[in-house]
């Protein structure tokens, strides 16, 4: 039951994927990207990770696709086929194969324990425990960081010879 | 503590996450709508958090250092669009196109 929910996620995240980097219309490609996304919030709940689903959503398939759709409205050209794709293509998907076969060669050959029968839960509280603890000055850099980004997106994309 | 039974094996996580980061490698490759390439690069963010993820609960589930990183992740992932946006939309009223084929005026 679980591995059949655990296919159906992968299913999800995958379609999703392909439909973001092969499908010609920009807004599709949006659509396609929250469908992964949500996909991957159903893999983080079966790794029994909730907190992560819940941060997933809200702020990934919520704040980002907005953002994504919204500077899709404000770049708006025409959808011709030429603008989509260069003749990168088949390099570009020999590279990504290249890399996946890369990937599944480093986890045949490399030793970790393999026979997990069971998984420990980790709980909201021991999480942000450990945030607020442990982690507390990354933490606190990262949000300089957010605040920092924003000032100087707002700045970037304000108009020239404009007040603040 | 609670446990649950993992019914699915590391391997799958691994995989999925192996096969998510090339499709995303593929978009960045392929496309040429800037924001097409950001869509692309945040499904290869995506892999690497179920990659992390994915590790920390089967491996160390006591330092869950995995989940953290994840959650870094998410918060550089937002703080990286917003700038990126940014940088697109100033491209775009400057030179009135988003394609990146066409943005070559640093190139040799």
């Amino acid at each position: 039951m679980t591995l059949l929910f655990f296919y159906l996620m992968a299913a999800t995240v995958l379609t999703g994927g392909l439909g973001v980097v092969l499908i010609r219309s920009t807004i599709y490609a949006a659509l396609f990207l929250i469908m992964s996304l949500v996909g991957v919030a159903g893999i983080y709940i079966l790794l029994s990770v909730e907190f992560l689903a819940l941060v997933q959503i809200l702020i990934y398939a919520g704040a980002v696709t907005v953002l994504l759709v919204f500077a899709l409205m404000l770049t708006r050209v025409e959808d011709l086929k030429e603008r989509f794709d260069g003749e990168q293509k088949p390099l570009g998907a020999i590279a990504a194969l290249a890399l996946l076969g890369a990937f599944i060669a480093m986890w045949s050959q490399t030793e970790w324990p393999r026979d997990v029968d069971q998984i420990t839960v980790v709980p909201f509280a021991t999480i942000s425990d450990a945030l607020f603890g442990r982690w507390a000055v990354p933490f606190e850099v990262a949000s300089g960081v957010l605040l920092v980004s924003l000032v100087g997106a707002i700045i970037i994309a304000m108009r020239e010879g404009e007040e603040a | 503590v609670e446990v649950v039974s993992a019914d699915v094996p590391l391997e799958h996580y691994l995989v999925l996450s192996g096969m998510l980061f090339a499709i995303g490698t593929y978009g960045v490759l392929a496309r040429r709508n800037a924001v097409l390439i950001i869509m692309s690069v945040e499904l290869m963010l995506n892999a690497v958090s179920i990659n992390m993820v994915a590790f920390a609960v089967y491996t160390a589930p006591s330092l869950f250092t995995g989940i953290i990183f994840a959650i870094f992740i998410i918060a550089v992932a937002a703080a990286e669009v917003g700038l990126a946006l940014a940088i697109v939309l100033r491209v775009f009223r400057n030179r009135g196109t988003a394609n990146v084929d066409e943005i070559n005026t640093l190139r040799w």
